[in-house]
Parts: structure tokens; sequence; C-alpha cells
């Protein structure tokens, strides 16, 4: 129990600082009270309406009216209104010009005035999607993440191919992050292989070239790149001096850019990996392999290869799981058709003000990256977990 | 040729093929960092070679900049912060997760490595959601908790590696011989753990040092750091006065490698 204490204080601050901040991210993907709170009476009489071909009656639009009146002294119609925005381009707009033409003169009725100041306040259609937004918990943002959504029928259908973006943002971020692990095991494995070899002065004196830029700031080697990659940077002029091509190549704003980046920012994670694991195998094993006739290759394969199965598993979990999250590296080099899931988030946060969106988004990327933990600390355990 | 001459024979062509594989690795890593240096002496303001002139021009509109000057104060009070409260939860925590008692390790393990695994954004994006409310965005105390949190998976990590290579019959034969705990700690253990408290230390302060998500959603202009007025300038008009920052921060990074090599000479066998 003494022991549980001492992880206490830190458990107590991530309660704070990280898990009740995620998990209230988490539950905003399927809350919204932004409507409900706007105009509470008109949301309670439409949960009665029976939905379209009819309208809602005479009351619900009293009941509207009066509710819209008091949002905005009440000052809750903003964000209401860029709630329902979210459902139909054109909402915000309607109900800022409503809420302008009120109240309703004497003597007319609240249903004739409302088709008087707007005519979609006479279409069902405008009606449902008060109502759905209406309700205080969601699965809308859930499916808009995943290109879906609720139809007039009541039945979740697929969005439009133009609005459809983010199934395809998940895939490019799993494949570029699974293109960057991939890259960096290849790259890595021979380096941490020779690093762990070579006797210690000539490794000590590599290493170098491996510690340095992993201490060096993130920003620093993307602006290094930023600069590099540039058309008329050094990487194109060395490319054509050298004859391999005559023209500057595109090297940046697009993928190879991100891939170049990101694989220069990670590698060092692949190589450390690999290298702590392969620091502790006995070369004897494999000495042995081969005065027993094995083949060294043979040797290196089947004896060499599965003892460094952790190193490999790390680096890669490694590399994977950081990628999934990237948002500055491809920001800077990628293009407009590299965007990853990171940066829709920000997207959704910073010109949406799509809480809901920038929620559900982060659950599924969210989920994801917890699963491939999961796995991760099963087959080789987050103890193995090793810096420095 | 007999087939242990062909086999002799392959070792080396693989020998020396894994040799010139890493060699062009190795420069891939630091050529961009090597390339970039010199070009923050450029006369002129083209990134390319070859150098028209060496000056220290840039480096004079960086340290003469007051906004840089802030940011480069800020980054320091920030990290400085963010460090000494990761350092002083993590490696309590690091000591509790070390002893033999402790409860739930499986499932407490993970979660206090969590905010090294969970995406950035999303981690900046819910503090902003929890922050706003308390007035916490747009201050330095916001952002130098966030900071912590994220720095402390690495004292936890490094704290517990190095505990593990700890003789806990020391403790043990302090507190029969009458020392308090708190004298256990002090005199005994911690002297054992401090290599690898510092490097914990060192990384934490290196994510806080290089940290701009975070920054970018709930701190404001007067939390600019470094890493946030690059990122700013980047995307603005990149100029050379970001290439003279870059080459500080590169001056700075083999600083910290070397702290951490001279840690772990200390600590007689590496930390790793």
């Amino acid at each position: 129990m003494r022991a549980f204490l001492l992880a206490v204080p830190l458990l107590i601050f991530l309660a704070m600082t990280f898990i009740v901040p995620i998990g209230k991210l988490l539950i905003m993907s399927v809350k919204t009270d932004e409507v409900a709170n706007a105009v509470p009476r008109a949301a309670a009489l439409l949960t009665d309406w029976s939905g379209p071909p009819a309208l809602p009656s005479r009351q619900t639009f009293e009941a509207l009216a009066a509710d819209l009146q008091a949002a905005q002294d009440g000052g809750t119609l903003a964000s209401a209104a860029r709630r329902l925005n979210t459902y139909e381009p054109g909402f915000r707009s309607l109900l800022l010009k409503t809420v302008r033409q009120l109240p309703i003169p004497e003597g007319e009725q609240a249903d004739e005035a409302l088709r008087r100041i707007d005519q979609r306040w006479g279409e069902p259609e405008t009606w449902r999607l008060l109502g759905r937004a209406a309700h205080r918990w969601t699965p809308d943002f859930l499916l808009t993440a995943m290109d879906h959504r609720v139809g007039g029928s009541g039945a979740i259908e697929p969005v439009e191919p133009s609005q459809a973006i983010y199934v395809g943002a998940f895939g490019r971020t799993f494949a570029i992050s699974a293109s960057v692990a991939l890259i960096c095991r290849v790259l890595g494995y021979p380096v941490a292989f020779l690093l762990a070899t070579l006797p210690a002065r000539q490794s000590n004196f590599l290493m170098i070239f491996v510690i340095v830029p992993f201490w060096t700031s993130l920003l620093v080697r993307t602006t290094a790149w930023y600069v590099l990659l540039q058309p008329n940077g050094v990487f194109n002029a060395l490319l054509i001096h050298s004859g391999l091509t005559a023209a500057p190549m595109a090297l940046m704003f697009n993928r190879t850019g991100v891939l170049i980046g990101m694989t220069h920012v990670l590698l060092p994670f692949m190589i450390l990996a690999n290298y702590a694991v392969m620091r502790g195998i006995s070369p004897a094993y494999q000495r042995a392999a081969v005065s027993l006739g094995a083949h060294p290759a043979l040797a290196f394969l089947r004896i060499y290869v599965p003892l460094t199965l952790p190193g490999i598993g790390t680096g890669t979990f490694l590399v994977f799981v950081l990628a999934l999250g990237y948002y500055i590296t491809p920001a800077l080099l990628g293009g407009a058709g590299d965007e990853m899931i990171s940066q829709l988030v920000a997207l959704q946060m910073d010109r949406q003000l799509n809480w809901g969106l920038a929620g559900a988004l982060s659950v599924y990327l969210v989920v994801f990256t917890l699963a491939v933990y999961v796995v991760f600390n099963r087959l080789v355990g987050i103890d193995r977990l090793r810096l420095g | 040729m007999t087939s242990e001459t062909t086999a002799v024979l392959s070792e080396r062509v693989a020998h020396r093929g894994v040799r010139v594989f890493s060699a062009a690795v190795l420069i891939f890593l630091i050529a961009p960092i090597l390339i970039i240096v010199p070009l923050s002496f450029n006369q002129s303001s083209y990134f390319s070679y070859p150098l028209t002139g060496l000056t220290l021009r840039w480096y004079e509109l960086i340290l003469g900049s007051p906004e840089w000057r802030t940011a480069i104060l800020n980054s320091f009070v920030i990290g400085l912060s963010a460090t000494a409260i990761a350092t002083v939860l993590g490696t309590l925590a690091a000591i509790g997760i070390s002893r033999p008692s402790f409860p739930l390790r499986g499932v407490i393990v993970p979660i206090l490595i969590a905010p090294m695994i969970i995406p950035i954004v999303v981690v900046a994006v819910s503090l902003y959601l929890v922050f706003a409310p308390l007035g916490l965005t747009n201050t330095h105390g916001g952002v130098i908790l966030a900071h912590a949190a994220l720095g402390t998976p690495f004292v936890v990590i490094t704290v517990t590696a190095r505990l593990m290579a700890f003789d806990t019959t020391l403790s043990r034969a302090a507190a029969s011989l009458g020392a308090t705990p708190w004298a256990v700690f002090r005199r005994v253990m911690l002297p054992q753990i401090l290599p690898g408290v510092a490097t914990g230390s060192i990384f934490a302060f290196a994510t806080s040092f290089d940290e701009v998500v975070v920054i970018l959603f709930i701190g404001g202009t007067e939390q600019r750091t470094i890493p946030r007025q690059m990122w700013a300038g980047i995307r603005d008009q990149i100029n050379p006065g970001i290439l003279a920052m870059a080459g500080l921060l590169t001056v700075f990074a083999v600083v910290l490698f070397l702290l951490i090599g001279w840690l772990q000479g200390r600590a007689g066998a590496p930390a790793r």
C-alpha cells in the first residue's frame, strides 16, 4: 500500500491534466446540448412530434419564437446557431434572420409569422433537423467522422462523395504511419546491427550520428528539410549537378516530403530500440550455429534475427504510434493530399469550432492508438521501453 | 571452391554491404543538420550554396529581437518549471512501481506511460476544453502543467530502469541500522538513482522545449516559446533568422547529448 501511495500524486496529476480532459473531449463527440439549452420548450415539444410529412403543432412554432428571443437575450443563440449550421449550411442565417424579425406582431399566428419570415419554416425537413440537433446525445459526429449520416428516413447512409473526406484521411494516416515504420525498420536494422557489433570506440563515435539528430528539435529538423527540399534548394541542386535529373523534382508539399521528414525524425527511435536489444545478444549463439555447420546467413536468420524481435517490435511500435499523431511535419512538408487526422482535428477546432467533430475524430484516433498500445503491451511489454 | 570459403566470402560481402548501407543511413540522419548550420552564416538570404560570405547578422537579428528574446526566456521558464514538476512526481511514482508490493502494475504503468503515446493534438484539444473554463488558457501556469504531464512518462521510464539495478538490501540495511525512511531515500537510494533521475528530467525538459502543438492551442502570445515562434516564422515567410535559431538549437542538442553521455558514464553501466 505504501508503494501505491508513492504513485498517487502522479496519478492525481495525470487525472487532472490528462485523463479527465481527454475523457471530456470524447464525451463531447456524443453530447450536444447547445440547441437543447437554447430552445428548451421547442425541443420538448419536438420530441412529441410525429415527424415529416406533417409540420409540428402551432404550439411548437410559438415555443420556438419565444425560445429564440430568450436565447438571444441569454446569449445562448450563437452556439446553437453554429451547431445547427453543421447540419445544414444556412441554418445559422435562418435563425439570425428569424430572431431579428421577432417578436411576432399582435394578432398574427406564430406558424404563419415564421413562415412569412422565411418559407423554410414551412418545410418539415427544417424541423426534423432542428429536432435532431435538439437531442442531448447524438451519434451524428461519430457518423460524420466515418463519412455517414442519418438521412431523412432515419436510416444511416453514406454522405455524398464530395463530403466524404474522413475515412480517406484515416486510411492515409494509417498508410503514412505504416510506410514510415516500414522504411525506418529497413533503414534502422542494419545500422543498429553495425553499432551493436562494432568495437566500443567506433560504435560510440557512430552513435553521435544517431543521438545528435535525436536530441535536435523536431522543428529544426523539419525546417532543415523544408529548406533542403525546395525546388531551388540544396537537394535539387545536387540532383541536377550530378546529372540525375534535368529539372528540379517536386520533393516537398507532397507525399515524398512527408515520408522523408517523418522518417528522419523517427528513425533514431527505431535504431535505439533495436540497438538496446542487439547489444545484449551474445555472439556465441551464432558462432555455435556456424560451428555446427550452419551457413552464416542461415545462422543469422534463424538465430540472430529471432533474438532481436523484441527490439524490432518496440521500434516498430514506437515509430508507428508516434507517426499516427504527427501534425507539425506533415503540415509543413505535405501538400493538399497528405493531410493526416491530427491536422483535420486541429482544423475543426481552429476554424470551424466544431468540438463535436474534433472529439469524434479524436475518438477513433485514440481508440486505434490504444488498441495498438494494448497489443504491443501484450506481445512485448511496455516495460521494455528504454530511453537514452 | 569449397562451401566453407564461399560462406566466408559471402559473409565478408554481407559485412561490407551492411557498412556501406549504414554509412548512407547515418549520413541521411546527420546531413540535414550539417547542411543547415552553415547556411545560417550566409551573407545572402537565399538558402543555397555556395555561401556568398560569412556573417553573424542573422544571429544578431534573432538575439536582438524582443519577440525572440521573450520566446527564449519563455522556453526556459516553462521548460524548467514543467521539468521540476515532472521529475518530482515521476520519480516518486517510479519508486512506488519498482516495489514488488505495487498493486495493479499491469494497469497503472500503461496509464503512466500514456501521455507519451496519445496523439498530441488530442491532448492539446482536450486541455483547451478543460483549461478554458478554468482560466488556465493563455497563462504560463496552464502551459507548465500541460508540459509537465507530457514529460512524466520519460522520468518514470528512466528512473524505473535505474531502480531495477538498485540493490534493495542497501535500503533495508540502512533502515535496520536506524535510518528514517527519508534518510534512506536521501542518503542511500537517491545517490544510486540520480543518473536516471537526471536523464529523465533532461528528456522531460527536451519534451517541453520542443513542444509546439499544445502551446498553439492553450498558449497565447504571452506564452510564445522558441518552437512556436519558429512554427509561425516558417508558415509565414521563412527567413535566415529561423536558420540562426536552428543553429543555436543544434548547439543546444549537442550539449544535451554530451550531458546524457556524461551521466551514463557516471552511472557505470548505461541505463538504456
